[in-house]
């Protein structure tokens, strides 16, 4: 388990960076999922260019009512709210669940985003959270691409080339967001059998409920999370799998339990059952 | 003048704060703590390549051709390369065994995913798997045999195409069961399923070999469990003399029975060694693990259990299958698992009447090699789900229902219905210890205030012996091309005073380096700190089969005691010298030999036999002060610890997640030589049972490829997942064994399966629910949760 030869760069600047961007390239963050698929040679890039050197895409700060993290921050710091901006508990909450704290001390956000495996955890809490992605391309031009849209299915988003990810965008008033998320998995630190996430802001009217690890891009329940913000009640079991049966035709019955289960175990942290 | 040796169990008084019993920190553990043990991967040899192997990319294939890439023909092998390499063959007595070659590197056919094909060597593994890439090999697919229906089917492709079935071995147990049919108040029918393994030591397989031109030998530092066995098969495949082949286990990263075989990396390491004349290095990946490693505890089961109304066991018919896969491992070839199967399965039940038939069924998957508890994790889930079914039903408490059933301490020495001498010990009462310690009294109130909760508890038991250090008569029942018998070691005063024990069996993890050092000090009484252990290398130790079967504490533990104790004898008549005494007035105690208030210490009486024998009589004993015996306990037919498990789990039915709440074990493994040590084997078979019970799966597809082939998918219990055990011991001497030591090393793996699924099934029991296959994961307890509501909707 040995990767293949490859060509392994290091810019210190995105002017750098820029120029590096291509079809063979492969851009490197904290490591941790792409580190094992190199080493499985299931990844086997030309030119592997690290992104730690670049301080700017390490830093977090407030814009304009946005909390902006820069795409290489790791999960760790998220976890130790080691930041000058004070981050919206459900995120640090979630950090706090990836994997292991080996891989949280290395892993980042921003890789996390790119690498969009279904059953991780960022995909489905920044949906929940209303996010956008802010993606840069080589010739500088930025664009936002809110969380819905920025997953388009296992593995894949909305990532050209020559773009990458600079940074991730929250509302601020997320701060004070009300909040739930479950997770089950067959392990501590394992990826998720099944994700459950919900964020309400009533003063701007944010209800996100979203299911993660379904096998694709996160599902948002739109109708189920406006029915229950409207009604303040827990929506019953089968209700939620019918919804996700809908939304989801072909999944497994024990599969659609596992979702169903951590969507309401995610809305009765907010919700009594 | 050699007096005979004392009676069993005279030592280990427990005066000694190193000798037997003593809770002594491992000797080990310093330089495994410091990270500065020496694992294969750790040894530095100038100019030593690394090997990467070219494996099967598919289950079952006609290999047409094998390219090497060009330039680079010297550095890549394959079979046609090694004419006078022979095949890893074991032979057996049983009579319908059927005899297979195992090639190191495949021949005519790949029969599994991961199959060596060729190996390929460069200054770095990188550089060696990049060579590996670049070998291209032309199969021709064939039919795959993926599991033990479609290779039973009529028809079938044959996976060793000169036997005229797919089986490795049939064996029956034909016992006569119509008095228990006719008497049978209650008939229980259940079918069980285990998950095929794999074992997932820290460290995987490792071997570095090189020719020692000096010795003109060839040198093989391998991570085994049995390093005298190795330079046996070594020598044998190679077509070397044993004399030229040195083995040397060094540091071994848990065995567990992975390594107690001859691996066929083995062969084709030594042989490019041995062609190149460079120093070769392999070092098993996890995925190489993940895949060409799963090789074991997959076993199907078909029982009929009769009981009268009581729930007393009247006979038991079973049909066992084993999936063994492509290979039969040397020595202990394919029969092993199925005989043990068929051998234990009754287990510590006093059973009237029983019939068994076993399957070694051959399929595309590595070869079966046996693991920690070999077939009785399989056989203890059968047999006690199968007694819980039985209590449930006769209407009784589990607990009662095992207590009328298991052999009680009046009938010891018992002989069962497979042949099985129980030696000692009292099984109801070590149920009963367990069910006290678990609370069972007053489990039924807490289960219904869990109820009243909504919420799902449960509990259950799992009972079994452990057959340990079984011997000649056993093996060689078996069928095996190699049969254990004595065991020898060496005990030797050192010039400076200090004590060297030398022991072919070795120590990986299992803490036999202390265990076997504490020992020498219950004979020499003298501090830990002076006993020197040197193990695993072929060249230092005298012959040992080994580490396995339970067997080492006993064996080499009895091959130690019976040299220190000549050890100390001679001591005490050198001392008597030195001190102007008889022997027979003198003790040993602190490191000196005593007369009285007169002391002559190890050291005076180590100078004066190594420098100044003038302080010695003339006529003096030139037998020295190293001491080689061998030892064999009383019986052969192997010392049985037993033990029950008791396990509260809590089942969540909206995830299917298990969680554990209490686990208690209850054990007699006779005298116990360091406390600490067993416990850490029981914390660790256990938390391999609870693997085996919960979470480690390898899943295939119907092409026999593996689909759990890195860790994210073969899920392993961490700290997280094991619940704090707690243990209770009792003590019962074997009356046949030195000290009346039993083996315990397995143990531990065998009864986590059959209690936490009893344990599931209990609180299932109110949603209709039953499980019968492990591991029990949230998606089998969540799918037999769904099966028993849709049953009952289609009932009302």
């Amino acid at each position: 388990m040995k990767p293949a030869a490859f060509e392994h760069l290091r810019p210190d600047t995105a002017e750098a960076l820029a120029g590096l961007l291509s079809p063979e390239a492969k851009l490197i963050a904290g490591g941790q999922s792409l580190g094992p698929m190199l080493n499985l040679r299931l990844a086997r890039p030309a030119r592997l260019v690290g992104l730690s050197a670049i301080r700017a895409l390490g830093e977090i700060r407030e814009q304009d009512g946005m909390i902006v993290l820069g795409a290489a921050v790791t999960h760790a710091r998220i976890e130790d709210g080691d930041s000058p901006v004070p981050l919206p508990p459900m995120l640090r909450h979630v950090a706090r669940g990836i994997a292991y704290r080996a891989v949280r001390n290395r892993g980042t956000i921003g890789g996390s985003l790119a690498h969009a495996d279904p059953a991780a955890d960022w995909i489905t809490a920044l949906t929940a959270l209303g996010a956008r992605v802010v993606l840069r391309s080589a010739a500088g031009t930025e664009r936002r691409v809110a969380m819905p849209g920025f997953v388009r299915g296992a593995y894949r988003t909305a990532l050209s080339p020559d773009e990458i990810i600079a940074a991730v965008e929250i509302p601020a008033a997320m701060r004070d967001a009300i909040w739930g998320y479950d997770k089950i998995c067959r392990k501590v630190g394992e990826f998720a059998d099944a994700i459950g996430a919900l964020a309400l802001h009533p003063p701007t009217g944010h209800v996100r409920l979203v299911a993660g690890a379904t096998g694709a891009a996160p599902l948002v329940l739109a109708e189920a999370g406006a029915e229950l913000a409207r009604s303040a009640r827990h929506p019953a079991i089968p209700a939620l799998r019918d919804a996700l049966a809908a939304a989801l035709p072909g999944t497994d019955p024990v599969k659609l339990r596992l979702l169903a289960t951590s969507l309401s175990r995610a809305i009765a942290k907010v919700l009594p059952a | 003048m050699a007096k005979p040796a004392p009676p069993e169990q005279q030592q280990g008084t427990g005066e000694m704060t190193s000798g037997i019993g003593a809770r002594v920190l491992r000797k080990e553990d310093a330089r495994h703590l410091n990270g500065k043990a020496q694992f294969v991967g750790d040894i530095k040899i100038a100019g030593c390549w690394e090997a990467a192997f070219v494996r099967s990319p598919l289950a079952h294939a006609r290999i047409r051709g094998v390219t090497k890439p060009a330039g680079f023909e010297d550095r890549v092998f394959t079979m046609e390369d090694m004419p006078d390499l022979r095949p890893i063959r074991c032979e057996s007595t049983l009579p319908s065994y059927k005899v297979s070659d195992y090639p190191a590197l495949a021949t005519d056919k790949v029969r599994h995913v991961g199959e060596c094909i060729a190996i390929c060597i460069a200054p770095t593994r990188a550089e060696a798997e990049d060579l590996a890439e670049a070998v291209t090999v032309d199969l021709a697919p064939l039919p795959v045999l993926a599991d033990i229906d479609t290779a039973l089917a009529p028809g079938a492709a044959r996976l060793h195409e000169d036997w005229d079935d797919n089986l490795f071995l049939t064996t029956r147990h034909d016992g006569d069961l119509s008095g228990a049919k006719a008497r049978a108040a209650v008939v229980v029918e259940r079918s069980f399923e285990t998950a095929r393994q794999a074992m997932n030591p820290m460290e995987g397989k490792g071997v570095l070999a090189r020719w020692d031109h000096r010795a003109d030998q060839l040198v093989v530092h391998t991570s085994t469990q049995v390093p005298h066995l190795i330079r046996t098969g070594l020598s044998d495949c190679l077509g070397l003399d044993q004399a030229q082949v040195r083995v040397i286990a060094p540091d071994v990263g848990g065995g567990f029975g992975y390594k107690c075989v001859l691996q066929p990396e083995e062969l084709s390491v030594s042989w490019v060694a041995r062609k190149t004349g460079r120093a070769i290095r392999w070092t098993e990946d996890r995925r190489e693990h993940l895949t060409a490693g799963a090789n074991t505890r997959q076993h199907r089961y078909k029982l009929t259990a009769y009981a009268d109304g009581e729930g007393r066991l009247l006979g038991i018919d079973a049909d066992i299958w084993v999936d063994i896969g492509a290979y039969s491992v040397w020595p202990f070839t394919a029969c092993l698992e199925a005989a043990q199967a068929g051998g234990n399965l009754p287990g510590p039940y006093d059973l009237g009447a029983y019939a068994c038939r076993t399957w070694s069924v051959a399929t595309n998957k590595p070869g079966f090699t046996p693991y920690r508890g070999v077939a009785r994790p399989g056989v203890c889930f059968a047999m006690e789900l199968t007694m819980d079914a039985i209590a449930r039903a006769v209407g009784k408490d589990p607990l009662e229902v095992r207590c009328l059933n298991l052999v009680p301490g009046a009938a010891m020495p018992y002989t069962n219905v497979t042949g099985k001498f129980y030696d000692s010990g009292d099984y109801p009462a070590a149920a009963r210890a367990a069910a006290d310690m678990i609370g069972a009294g007053n489990f039924a109130a807490r289960k219904a205030a869990a109820a009243a909760e909504g919420r799902l508890i449960g509990l259950g038991y799992a009972c079994f012996t452990e057959q340990s250090a079984h011997g000649t008569k056993v093996f060689a029942a078996w069928g095996l091309p190699l049969v254990p018998g004595y065991e020898q070691a060496t005990v030797k005063l050192a010039p400076s005073g200090a004590v060297e024990v030398r022991s072919g069996n070795h120590s990986f993890g299992q803490g036999l380096e202390t265990a076997i050092a504490q020992v020498a000090c219950d004979w020499l009484k003298l501090d830990i700190s002076r006993v020197k252990v040197t193990m695993g290398d072929t060249a230092l130790t005298p012959y040992s089969t080994g580490a396995y079967a339970s067997r080492g504490m006993v064996m080499a533990g009895g091959a130690v005691s019976k040299a220190a104790e000549e050890l100390a004898r001679r001591l005490r008549i050198h001392g008597a010298h030195l001190l102007q005494c008889a022997p027979e007035d003198t003790e040993i105690r602190g490191g000196a030999v005593w007369n009285g208030q007169a002391s002559a210490s190890f050291a005076e009486i180590a100078a004066a036999w190594y420098l100044h024998p003038d302080r010695l009589p003339d006529d003096v004993d030139t037998a020295g002060l190293e001491v080689t015996e061998g030892y064999k306990p009383a019986i052969d037919t192997g010392l049985f610890t037993y033990a029950t498990h008791a396990a509260i789990v809590e089942v969540d039915p909206e995830s299917g997640r298990t969680e554990i709440l209490d686990y208690v074990i209850f054990e007699d493994c006779g005298r116990r030589v360091n406390p600490m040590i067993l416990e850490g084997q029981s914390y660790g078979g256990a938390a391999q049972g609870i693997g085996s019970a919960l979470f480690e799966e390898t899943l295939y597809d119907s092409a026999a490829q593996p689909l759990t082939s890195t860790l994210a998918d073969y899920i392993l219990p961490g700290p997280a997942e094991l619940p704090h055990f707690r243990l209770g011991h009792s003590e019962t001497p074997s009356p046949y064994s030195r000290h009346g030591i039993k083996g315990v090393g397995e143990g531990a793996a065998i009864a986590p399966a059959g209690a936490i699924v009893n344990a599931i099934n209990d609180a299932l029991a109110p949603l209709g629910a039953e499980l019968t296959r492990i591991p029990a994961t949230p998606h089998r307890v969540l799918g037999a949760i769904l099966e028993a509501d849709a049953a009952r909707e289609a009932a009302e």
